[in-house]
């Protein structure tokens, strides 16, 4: 069961280069997407659609364009794959869930139009944790995902499709959703980098809601860079989002090779204390970033670690109320009832996986009458000691490193029957989503078994350049063989 | 403190599902009592902290309403977005009958 390590992908900015000047096709990039995917979709089942006829007509208009002399954009030709939460007009798109099977948006996500407007061929839809609730993709309507590394074990999640998308060697490029780790924790156990950008940076317009004032969308890439270029050609004022933050991007790539000479670095001991293998790897990267020049010193923040119980009453929360509209009227599944509030029951009842209906109810719970101060009001005053905790932090630290996860890669079955397990996952990964702050999960390792070892990277507000800086010099530290992609 | 506070009977899960408009039977309804027991525990840190002088946070950054300019541009089409529903008629969405007899 060992997977061994696949070709590197070409940067998106060499296949983009070669697209734009017809050295080679867009369809010729797709045509190696479209083979990969007829060799491992069966062991991996990354995706919930393929968009085959798309894909080759959209990579047809890219080389089209190319010849008529136009400029096909910056992410010409790469092949890219979305966390099937994102809208894409007349492509379905499901969320994992029965509740939305079938459904064919009459619009695309803000993300969906800028990757297109920059040339970049989407390939499909990728498999999630039904409605982005979960950290396996066993939460899926249609099944789970499994991980190239180590085919009996999960992917990770909620974004575990995009995650092996990647890992796998199928696609450069993949896009997830991240609202309490759903982006970097599969990115961790993939062995590839994740990226969750600021609140408010990328337009949330178009993916479908779980919890909206911590849901992000980012990117998945085996590189820094990769991973960079794809964020910011997504980042960026819209419109169409009205929590989107008015000013431009910040420029990723300008700094990226600038290395960490001066920086002030701080490893969370709060999250260092089980001596696992994800502790030693963050130990290692920073003996690695304190050899390139960095600061690094080990910082207590003991308010972090109310992350975790406030998140599992604030997300709850806000999907209770985000996903009510799942009400078999407008969309989706129903099933039908003598009155319009049978009708209702019965259409959740049977559209949405055990999973969305713990944390519907746990959610519906926590702001009901006698309920809303004693869990939902404490849980936003918790939030408010984590933010203000980080601010003290980054007086002192440009950046802080933490492990990703717990543990890496599971067995299927091992957690699923048992949510608080599950929820654990999260720990490190959710003080930056209550914060709104950017966080970037950079392979780092491997354990004793093989599997993929992450390190966390943390930054203040729109600290997304720094940041990246230091995933760069982390990644140059990190073995190769640390990071995807995989045959498995 | 005791550990009943913690315990969710299932007669509140009925009627938590019935506030959510969530159809459940009998053994999700024992399964979902001693789940969100068990969750309601792993978040009681939270219920029992000392906030007195804290503010709540609903949102990372402060946000006021946006507008935009008070000008016409399209939406999304009626006929595409009816097309979606699961059942339309004469360019409403249909659905059972609201209002029933007094419970």
């Amino acid at each position: 069961m060992t997977a061994t390590p696949a070709p590197e992908f070409t940067s998106l900015s060499e296949i983009a280069s070669a697209v734009s000047s017809g050295r080679l096709s867009a369809r010729a990039f797709l045509s190696q997407s479209l083979e990969r995917i007829r060799e491992l979709e069966g062991d991996l089942h990354c995706f919930n659609e393929v968009t085959t006829e798309k894909a080759m007509a959209d990579a047809d208009e890219v080389d089209r364009k190319v010849r008529a002399g136009l400029d096909p954009g910056p992410l010409a030709g790469v092949p890219v794959a979305l966390k099937d939460n994102l809208c894409t007009e007349g492509i379905a798109t499901t969320c994992s869930s029965r509740i939305l099977e079938g459904w064919l948006p009459p619009y695309d996500a803000t993300v969906v139009s800028r990757l297109r407007d920059a040339g970049a061929v989407l390939v499909g839809k990728t498999n999630l944790d039904e409605f982005a609730m979960g950290s396996s993709t066993e939460n899926s309507a249609f099944g789970p995902t499994r991980n190239p590394w180590d085919l009996r074990r999960v992917p990770g999640g909620s974004s575990g499709g995009s995650a092996a998308v990647v890992a796998g060697g199928i696609v450069p490029l993949s896009f997830g959703s991240d609202t309490g780790g759903s982006i970097r924790q599969p990115a961790a156990l993939c062995g590839i980098v994740g990226v969750k950008p600021t609140y408010g940076l990328v337009s949330r317009y178009g993916l479908i809601a779980f919890a909206s004032s911590l849901d992000q969308i980012g990117p998945f890439a085996t590189t820094v860079a990769d991973a960079a270029l794809g964020l910011q050609v997504v980042a960026g004022h819209d419109p169409m989002d009205s929590t989107s933050l008015d000013r431009p991007a910040p420029d990723l790539l300008a700094s990226l090779s600038e290395g960490v000479s001066g920086l002030r670095i701080g490893l969370v001991e709060d999250f260092l204390s089980d001596g696992s293998e994800c502790v030693e790897a963050v130990l290692a990267a920073g003996e690695a970033l304190a050899s390139a020049g960095a600061t690094v010193d080990k910082v207590t923040i003991p308010e972090l670690l109310l992350g975790l119980p406030a998140y599992y009453v604030i997300a709850p929360a806000e999907a209770s109320s985000n996903l009510s509209r799942y009400d078999g009227v407008r969309y989706g599944l129903r099933v039908d009832g003598p009155d319009t509030e049978t009708m209702n029951a019965r259409t959740r009842g049977k559209g949405f996986g055990p999973e969305v209906k713990r944390r519907i109810m746990m959610g519906t719970y926590a702001l009901s009458a006698g309920y809303y101060d004693a869990y939902y009001g404490q849980a936003q005053k918790a939030r408010t000691l984590v933010i203000r905790a980080f601010e003290a932090a980054y007086r002192n630290f440009d950046v802080l490193l933490t492990p990703t996860t717990p543990s890496v890669a599971f067995p299927f079955g091992s957690k699923v029957d048992d949510p608080i397990q599950m929820y654990m996952c999260d720990l490190c990964s959710i003080p930056s989503s209550l914060a709104g702050h950017p966080a970037a999960s950079v392979p780092f390792a491997l354990n004793s078994e093989g599997l993929p070892v992450g390190v966390q990277v943390l930054a203040p507000a729109l600290g997304e350049a720094v940041m990246m800086r230091v995933a760069a010099s982390l990644e140059a530290a990190a073995p190769r063989e640390a990071r995807g992609p995989v045959t498995p | 403190m005791s550990e009943d506070e913690h315990f969710i009977s299932p007669a509140e899960v009925r009627h938590v599902a019935r506030l959510a408009r969530l159809a459940l039977d009998e053994e999700e309804v024992g399964r979902m009592a001693s789940q969100l027991s068990a969750i309601l525990e792993h978040v009681d840190a939270v219920r029992r902290l000392d906030t007195a002088d804290v503010p709540p946070t609903a949102h990372p950054f402060p946000v006021e309403n946006v507008l935009r300019p008070d000008s016409a541009v399209p939406c999304l089409d009626r006929e595409a977005v009816l097309a979606e529903a699961p059942l339309a008629e004469a360019d409403r969405f249909r659905v059972p009958r609201i209002m029933g007899e007094a419970p």
